[in-house]
């Protein structure tokens, strides 16, 4: 039988409508979280004293732009966590594996209808700080945002790391029996590679385009490696019965 | 074994968890458009047998053809596409609609004429009118209503129903009874497992009695004729005078007792046969007969006799 993307978007679709009247997940996950770590950035390059420059200027736009990739690391893992475990807890996981569906279609379904909305936000919240800072800021500090190599970055490493977060939160979620066990399993898987961008950040690793190349590269290995493992987690019988098959 | 006679072939399946046997040596058939009763005690397999045949756990010994397909892990898709089960729990995504969740489960099932399946799908258990309210706000028996029609939509070869009247009230099991019903009339293979033996009596053509090993395959009254003798009942205005005279006359009467004041039982090999010659004899004796009938054991006693002998041996 083939990879079916009907069967990927009938889970997409079923995922995104559940998230959209969920008050819990609009409000806080969506909309609050985002908003308090656009907060900090904000005023980091708001309050950033005109005469700053050099390596100076660097950290402090990188300690800002570091907030912004906490968005794409922590918004989609408590909802990665909750994929499988969340439908195991309220019953709904029994009738979806009773369908034809292949686990990889249904771990593709649960990865996009998180990763899609995670993406609108981050990115909302990227222009939203490219707006303040177009606006607002100090021009030397606008020019060094608009003319350096962050928002490059910034637009490859938030939807790489949103997948991470995504893939080790759904195995952390196939393979554990507790929601809340799962989303605090998962923050916490997702902390070595915020470590690396954060002591990129603070110039502890100095920065380079090979360097960024190289980690991106990583990355996008780990995501394509991280679907493959966690398909080869997915157990029908141990998440029906509870027992390996 | 014949994959297309049958829409369930099933032969020595069995499945353990680590040490402990959850059934084994499982065998049956079931034809197309048969509704077949699945009974047995709490941790009988039941489940099991059905999540085994539905592809969800593999079976640690026998085999099966599922709708025509044998059941092997490489099949698993292919078997799930043409049957349907709907699991004890209806287990519907309350924050959806009736349409969303039926949509959802047209999409994973890849139908094509979603609305068109959708509306028959809910025509057929009588909630077309509720199709745009959100689950979580439907009783307990419409939700299963609605996964019901959820397991209706594929149109399917085999539809497995795992305890569907369970936690419902009389109302409401009634209502799924007659939907039940109205499947069977047109057709549809019903394996329906349950603790109710006489929602089993009502509505299967033939039951199995699964007690971790299968006891016992047939009709309701082939099951009673292999457990209990046949019998008839009397009850007469007045004792008999000469009751043994009357009876031991009679070839088609193997034995008899008095159980009470005019009543008698009279064991005896065919009570078609039996019946007139006893009616014959009791007016020939100068009895006034006020009722004269088979005796008839419910599935429940033949159930109890299975189930019982099972304690009794675990016991010895």
């Amino acid at each position: 039988m083939k990879f079916s993307f009907t069967r990927v978007r009938a889970i997409g679709i079923k995922e995104v409508t559940d998230y959209r009247r969920n008050r819990f997940v609009m409000l806080f996950t969506m909309t609050l979280l985002p908003l308090i770590f656009i907060t900090a950035p904000s005023i980091q390059l708001l309050t950033a004293p005109t005469a700053i420059a050099g390596a100076k200027l660097d950290a402090r736009i990188g300690i800002s732009l570091l907030y912004l990739l906490l968005i794409p690391a922590i918004v989609p893992s408590t909802l990665a966590a909750h994929s499988v475990v969340g439908e195991r807890e309220q019953g709904t996981l029994e009738p979806i594996l009773i369908t034809p569906i292949r686990r990889e279609e249904f771990l593709v379904g649960k990865a996009l209808a998180v990763l899609l909305p995670t993406l609108v936000v981050s990115f909302a919240i990227f222009g939203i700080f490219l707006g303040v800072a177009a606006l607002f800021a100090h021009p030397g500090i606008r020019t060094a945002i608009f003319a350096g190599s962050h928002i490059p970055v910034q637009l490859l490493f938030t939807p790489l790391l949103a997948s991470w977060s995504i893939w080790v939160g759904i195995a952390i979620s196939a393979r554990s029996s507790d929601v809340r066990v799962a989303q605090q399993l998962s923050v916490l898987a997702n902390l070595p590679p915020i470590a690396i961008v954060a002591l990129i950040s603070f110039n502890v690793i100095s920065t380079s385009s090979i360097l960024a190349l190289g980690l991106a590269a990583v990355l996008l290995a780990l995501d394509g490696l991280g679907w493959r493992a966690v398909a080869a987690m997915f157990d029908r019988e141990r998440l029906i019965t509870g027992t390996r098959s | 074994m014949e994959p297309g006679t049958h829409a369930l072939v099933v032969e020595h399946l069995g499945k353990r968890f680590g040490d402990r046997v959850a059934c084994e040596d499982v065998s049956f058939e079931v034809g197309y458009g048969e509704v077949f009763g699945f009974l047995g005690p709490n941790g009988a397999g039941k489940t099991t047998t059905v999540r085994t045949l539905g592809t969800l756990i593999s079976p640690s010994s026998g085999s099966a053809i599922v709708a025509g397909i044998p059941l092997t892990a490489a099949n698993g898709a292919a078997i799930r596409e043409r049957i349907s089960i709907m699991p004890e729990s209806p287990g519907l995504y309350q924050r959806l609609t009736v349409a969303e969740n039926l949509r959802c489960f047209a999409g994973l099932y890849g139908l094509d004429d979603v609305p068109g399946r959708i509306k028959r799908a809910l025509g057929s258990v009588n909630l077309w009118e509720r199709v745009d309210d959100v689950c979580g706000s439907l009783s307990k028996g419409l939700r299963q209503r609605v996964a019901l029609a959820r397991a209706l939509l594929n149109d399917p070869a085999v539809l497995f129903l795992d305890e569907p009247t369970s936690g419902l009230d009389p109302v409401a099991a009634h209502d799924v009874h007659e939907l039940i019903v109205s499947l069977r009339e047109r057709g549809v293979t019903i394996f329906l497992t349950t603790h109710r033996l006489a929602e089993a009596e009502r509505l299967c053509h033939r039951v199995a009695i699964l007690s971790r090993t299968l006891r016992l395959v047939g009709t309701p009254d082939e099951l009673r004729a292999r457990l209990f003798s046949q019998a008839l009942e009397i009850q007469l205005r007045a004792p008999l005078s000469e009751p043994d005279a009357t009876f031991a006359r009679l070839p088609a009467v193997d034995g008899w007792e008095a159980s009470g004041s005019g009543r008698y039982a009279l064991a005896v090999s065919d009570t078609r046969a039996a019946a007139p010659a006893v009616a014959r004899a009791l007016v020939g004796a100068g009895a006034d007969i006020l009722s004269l009938s088979e005796s008839r054991h419910s599935l429940e006693d033949v159930y109890l006799e299975l189930i019982n002998e099972d304690v009794e041996a675990l016991r010895r």
